[in-house]
């Protein structure tokens, strides 16, 4: 399988791969996908008191469609306001990612992840 | 992680381009140069069809292709008349399987094989089921061998023939098989077994083993694709029903213009193994040792998928708990490994082999096969474990189950969302 530049460059140097502390108001955490799949992302967002996202964190336990995928978001959620930020589509980050037809799955679990993520930030300020 | 990669370990030739380290000698081997040059003269000047009985063209094709089958019987302790050649291990398997059932299907109209069995086995059973065959697919114990006990109460006097691989593609244990074929000789059923990883590896004989049928793949034994052959035992005599219908070589069984040259090359691969397998067991086995001493020196939660007594010495598969196979692979891409077998890296789904030894599906999600062989050089072995070494600790650095892990989060507590 022949894989894009894009999706190999983050792959071999992952962005923002880490940890927020889950207690910390500040932050919301996504876990999404199952083991028993291949496939687990864990997404955080770390969102300022204007509802900027500051900065988010990764770990995936996946393929590197997986791994590219959950990199790829941290980079574009940063900045975003929350609303924003839920906006993203896989499609985009399958298109971005140029992921063969048998990894949409993977774009669309980072999808899940980002929304996961914003709903548990949400929850703990509503 | 920025650690310094040494290059991979090159051949002797200084200018060739730099190639992955290849460790997937169970999909397929390079062939053997001192086989090429046995089978060269039969492309050019030795061209004759083997079965042409009217002149020297025919005679010096057929004495090659009669040289090959000797070699071939020599290694199992069989009679040269007992094989037949095929185009490999897939179409003896559907011979053997095939042909004896619908032969003798008016008296036996039972089968009998395994669930770790390679697919063309699993397939063709399938088929014959179709057909209306019964066949009872038996599981295997944790260490992937089959339970004597559970075989000998699966075959019954309708039972036409019991399929048992000699060698796993997957996981490399070696099942009984002077058991099973006394088994099946006492039952009055005929004892196949695939060997297309066995034959050439580890010493096997048709009489002491009981063995009725056995397949036989070229590629796997440093000799050419495309041949391969099935033993059929002539005393006492297996019949059975053609596949491929025509001028009715190899006895009726196969009809063809036999491929003289890979003939000659699956001949000549057979007789290297015979001169060589007990030296290069040992080599593997070292080769496999040392191998499993670096990764375990530097990585915990390893895990070794089916037994290690019975089983290949060039063979490994390896669970690397928290850290998914394709994604491992991807990360050692100056390795050719395999994550399951080649016949089925296309599908995303974990190897039904481990599933069947009961290996959790995380953790078979986890696994890499690696196969060494006559051309593996220590070199490589120890370039191979420290490029996954690295792999995989960057890997479970990233990776949120091997961080729930070390905080003492038991993974089984989550509810997690199937996908």
């Amino acid at each position: 399988m022949a894989y894009s530049e894009k999706l190999i460059d983050h792959f071999e140097n992952p962005r923002n791969v880490g940890a927020f502390d889950k207690g910390d108001d500040s932050v919301g955490t996504g876990l999404v996908g199952a083991p028993a799949c291949g496939d687990v992302m864990k997404l955080q967002i770390k969102v300022g008191p204007d509802g900027i996202i500051e900065d988010a964190k990764f770990k995936t336990f996946g393929c590197g469609s997986a791994i590219a995928s959950s990199s790829l978001v941290t980079e574009w959620v940063k900045g975003k306001t929350v609303e924003e930020a839920a906006t993203i589509k896989n499609t985009d980050i399958a298109k971005h990612l140029a992921l063969p037809p048998v990894k949409i799955h993977c774009s669309v679990l980072a999808e899940d992840a980002i929304k996961a993520a914003i709903e548990d930030y949400r929850k703990k300020h509503a | 992680m920025n650690t310094a990669v040494k290059t991979a370990p090159t051949s002797d030739r200084p200018n060739a381009p730099r190639r992955p380290v290849y460790l997937d000698y169970q999909a397929t081997t390079p062939m053997d140069p001192r086989v090429l040059e046995a089978m060269m003269p039969y492309f050019t000047e030795k061209f004759g069809n083997p079965h042409s009985r009217n002149h020297e063209y025919g005679w010096e094709a057929e004495e090659g292709v009669e040289k090959a089958r000797q070699q071939i019987a020599d290694l199992i302790g069989g009679d040269e008349r007992e094989i037949v050649f095929t185009s490999g291990a897939t179409e003896s398997n559907n011979l053997a399987i095939g042909g004896v059932a619908r032969f003798y299907k008016d008296q036996r109209d039972h089968i009998v094989t395994l669930v770790t069995e390679h697919k063309c086995v699993l397939d063709t059973c399938r088929h014959l089921e179709q057909e209306g065959f019964k066949v009872t697919y038996l599981p295997v114990q944790q260490n992937g061998l089959v339970d004597l006990a559970a075989l000998e109460a699966a075959i019954t006097e309708r039972t036409a023939i019991v399929s048992v691989m000699a060698a796993n593609n997957e996981i490399g244990v070696i099942q009984p098989l002077a058991e099973i074929g006394a088994l099946c000789r006492k039952k009055g059923a005929f004892f196949h077994t695939d060997c297309a990883q066995a034959f050439g590896k580890i010493p096997l004989d048709v009489e002491a083993m009981k063995i009725d049928l056995m397949s036989i793949s070229g590629h796997k034994i440093y000799g050419p694709k495309g041949i391969g052959a099935l033993f059929v035992r002539r005393r006492p005599r297996v019949r059975l029903q053609a596949m491929i219908h025509g001028g009715g070589q190899e006895r009726g069984m196969r009809s063809g213009t036999l491929p003289t040259p890979l003939c000659v090359g699956l001949g000549k691969a057979a007789e290297l193994a015979k001169n060589e397998m007990a030296a290069e067991a040992t080599r593997m086995k070292a080769l496999r040792d040392r191998f499993m001493a670096a990764i375990n020196a530097k990585l915990p939660e390893v895990f070794l998928n089916g037994d290690l007594e019975n089983r290949l010495p060039s063979n490994l598969n390896l669970s690397f708990a928290y850290v998914e196979g394709e994604g491992l692979m991807m990360g050692i891409k100056d390795l050719s490994v395999s994550s399951g077998s080649a016949c089925t890296s296309a599908s995303l789904e974990p190897s039904y082999v481990l599933r069947a030894l009961g290996v959790e599906e995380e953790l078979a999600h986890t696994s890499l096969r690696i196969g060494f062989g006559r051309f593996t050089t220590e070199a490589e072995v120890d370039y191979a474990a420290e490029r996954i070494v690295q792999a995989v600790s960057k890997l479970r650095a990233m990776s949120p189950l091997w961080e729930m892990a070390q905080d003492g989060i038991d993974i089984k507590s989550i509810q997690w969302a199937a996908h």
